[in-house]
């Protein structure tokens, strides 16, 4: 069994600055972690692992500092890593991303299954893993929580705010993960010094046979006009209701007010 | 600002890191319900063993990490002592326990019980202290009987760390009671052997997540093969196991001064009186200063004693009872102080400086209280005098 985790790294704040001329992320001066939705993926995946046996392979497109990410799968357990790395890469959104991506796949031996995480805390597109699956031609699973896998068949709780359902597929397959399916572990020392030394294997578009004009801001249809912050919204005004005849007199004074009615 | 180079290596700066790390995430945030409930931390000794540390003070053929490095393992505890030491000392009781092993156990009896400690999948105790027993160790009352192939136990141990929760327990018994101190022998006993049975678990002052235990031995049945080195060996196998288990201890007291320092002062920036933080107060400066200094002086005697353990040191009693009297003596006044910084907020359970406090105290008891370490100090010098006597 070969299973691929898509791993991105993405700044490791919630307050997250916009270059309001360039529309982009600014990344200077902030701390890079890995996405904590594909932590999860990678948990799932060494979880396999260490019950059903696999390899593990984490993939991941980025500028090479991304290769820190890399190493801390490592660390964790990946047997393999692989930096999908190259200029034209550059400005891909999630439709470029989900080719390279499945390119990347496309380059590695036979896969039975890929993880990703459910979205990135950056983008929050949710669009990746579903992207990967079509170019891959393979079903897709999101928002898996649990999974059982048996005679090439995965089985997953797909888990929703107010319910889950069941769905089987034949692998091979993606499936994204939700925070809820596991508590991703900590790396061992033996895993830190390994990864420490390891080499991390590059691989450039062309070594992904990926089509160079599908790739970078060239393969991305998706145009950014503007990023802005929304302003907050203001509280309303909270009628007390706790005297019918009150209350609805009081609402249809402020309905009466604001012009409505 | 310059930190203390105390050239670590790169596996000890990691596992600085990783330990930190982990206590941060993992221990912080359950450190107060462990505390209140009094819960024993399984999960968090789980994933220390998955994490190998639990191997740090095993070498390798017996599948631990191999480094056989007294730094390694006491910058681990010191890093867990920094947020918790009821669960640091849950995980440095392990090595108390197998140390008597690693010191006199035979080829066999390492690799039977070594690899399953090293790797975490089980864990240990030692077993010294009985009601009538404490500061004098010799006075011991267990015994130990030689039938057949088996010895037979009969007596009570108490207050022993790890106590139920460990599956493998070294045990200290009168072979010969004739022989007074070297009578005593050192056994391996395994849980859920015929006639070992565990008493009540302890309410304690501190240290509230670890687990204190009476062990109960009634005709318990332990093979010969378990007998560790000689009949008689016993109290050299304890003594010697101090020489090395010490340090642990004074890196609890490192790492918890530490944290208390930590605590008080982000609490005196924090607080103002009179208009100003109070940390702008000469007066409590001042005590800040002196619990600065304490610590990083605990630390460099710490290390310094480990060094010298790690550099092949025979004889180092002396030395181990050096650090463990400071460094447990600065964690109590240091914490004591945290508390007086907090003022009447660090009294309250809602701030993390009482249990800080309370946990102190133990350190200045355990393995030896800090009267018996000075005998031994004393002891030593006495020693050494007499015979450079000119
Ligand atoms: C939480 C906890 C965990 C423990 N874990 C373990 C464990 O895992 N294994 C184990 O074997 N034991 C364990 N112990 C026992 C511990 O090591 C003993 O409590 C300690 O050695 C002191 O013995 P005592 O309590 O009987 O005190 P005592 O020996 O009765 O001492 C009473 C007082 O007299 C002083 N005193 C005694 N003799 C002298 C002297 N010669 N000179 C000057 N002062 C002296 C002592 O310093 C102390 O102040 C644990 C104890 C506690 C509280």
């Amino acid at each position: 069994m070969h299973i691929v985790v898509c791993v991105k790294q993405v700044p490791g704040t919630t307050k997250v600055q916009i270059n309001p001329e360039t529309n982009t992320l600014i990344r200077d001066g902030v701390e890079a972690i890995i996405n904590p939705f594909d932590e999860n993926a990678l948990e799932a995946a060494l979880v396999l692992k260490d019950t059903i046996g696999a390899k593990v392979t984490v993939i991941c497109m980025g500028p090479p500092q991304a290769e820190s990410a890399l190493r801390e799968t490592m660390a964790r357990g990946a047997d393999d890593v692989v930096l999908l790395c190259d200029r034209a890469f550059a400005g891909s959104d999630t439709w470029a991303t989900s080719y390279a991506l499945a390119q990347g796949v496309r380059a590695l031996d036979k896969v039975d299954l890929v993880f990703c995480g459910k979205q990135a805390i950056d983008g929050d597109t949710a669009q990746v893993g579903p992207g990967v699956a079509e170019f891959l031609g393979w079903p897709v699973i999101t928002y898996a929580r649990k999974i059982e896998i048996k005679d090439q068949v995965v089985r997953v709780e797909r888990v929703f705010e107010d319910g889950y359902e069941v769905i089987e597929a034949h692998l091979p397959a993606v499936l994204t993960t939700v925070k809820e399916m596991n508590v991703p572990r900590m790396a061992s020392l033996k895993g830190r010094m390994r990864a420490k030394k390891a080499a991390i294997k590059l691989l450039d578009a062309a070594a992904a046979k990926a089509d160079v004009n599908e790739i970078g801001l060239k393969g991305s249809p998706t145009r950014v006009v503007k990023i802005f912050t929304p302003p907050r919204k203001t509280s309303g005004v909270k009628v007390d209701g706790s005297e019918p005849l009150v209350a609805a007199r009081e609402l249809v004074a402020h309905l009466r007010n604001q012009k409505v009615i | 600002m310059a930190e203390m180079e105390y050239g670590l290596s790169e596996t000890q700066k990691e596992i600085r890191e990783m330990v930190r790390e982990f206590a941060l995430e993992r221990v912080l945030p359950v450190r107060a319900e462990l505390d209140e409930k009094e819960e024993f931390p399984t999960e968090l000794l789980k994933e220390l063993g998955r994490m190998d540390l639990m191997g740090l003070y095993i070498p390798a053929e017996y599948d631990g990490m191999g480094a056989e490095s007294m730094l390694d393992f006491v910058i681990a505890i010191e890093e867990l002592s920094r947020i918790c030491i009821g669960v640091s000392v849950s995980f440095a009781a392990n090595a108390l326990g197998a140390d008597p092993i690693l010191i006199g156990g035979s080829d066999a009896q390492k690799k039977k019980y070594l690899p399953p400690l090293a790797k975490g999948e089980k864990w240990a105790a030692f077993a010294l202290t009985e009601p009538n027993a404490g500061s004098d160790a010799g006075g011991i009352q267990t015994q130990a009987v030689k039938k057949g192939d088996k010895y037979i136990l009969n007596g009570t141990k108490q207050w022993i760390t790890n106590g139920g929760e460990a599956d493998t327990y070294t045990v200290l018994a009168v072979t010969d009671k004739k022989r007074g101190a070297r009578g005593v022998s050192c056994f391996i006993v395994e849980k859920g052997m015929p006639g070992f049975k565990f008493g009540k678990k302890e309410k304690k002052l501190g240290i509230r997540a670890s687990a204190t235990r009476e062990l109960i031995f009634e005709d318990c049945e332990v093979p010969t093969e378990n007998l560790l080195a000689k009949e008689g060996m016993g109290f050299i196998l304890a003594m010697k196991t101090f020489d090395v288990s010490r340090p642990g201890i004074a890196a609890q007291g490192v790492g918890l001064a530490q944290g208390a320092l930590d605590e008080a002062c982000n609490y005196a920036r924090q607080r103002v009186q009179f208009g100003k933080p109070v940390i702008a107060n000469q007066g409590l400066q001042w005590m800040l200063a002196e619990m600065a200094t304490q610590v990083e002086a605990a630390r460099a005697l710490t290390y310094g004693v480990c060094r010298t353990i790690d550099s092949g040191a025979k004889d180092v009693s002396k030395l181990s009872a050096m650090c463990k009297l400071y460094a447990t003596d600065v964690a109590m006044d240091v914490t004591t102080k945290a508390v007086q910084v907090f003022g009447g907020y660090g009294f309250m359970r809602e701030y993390p400086v009482e249990k800080m406090m309370r946990d102190a105290k133990i350190l200045q008891i355990y393995e030896g209280t800090n009267q018996i370490q000075r005998d031994v100090i004393g002891l030593s010098l006495v020693k050494e005098y007499a015979a450079t006597k000119k």
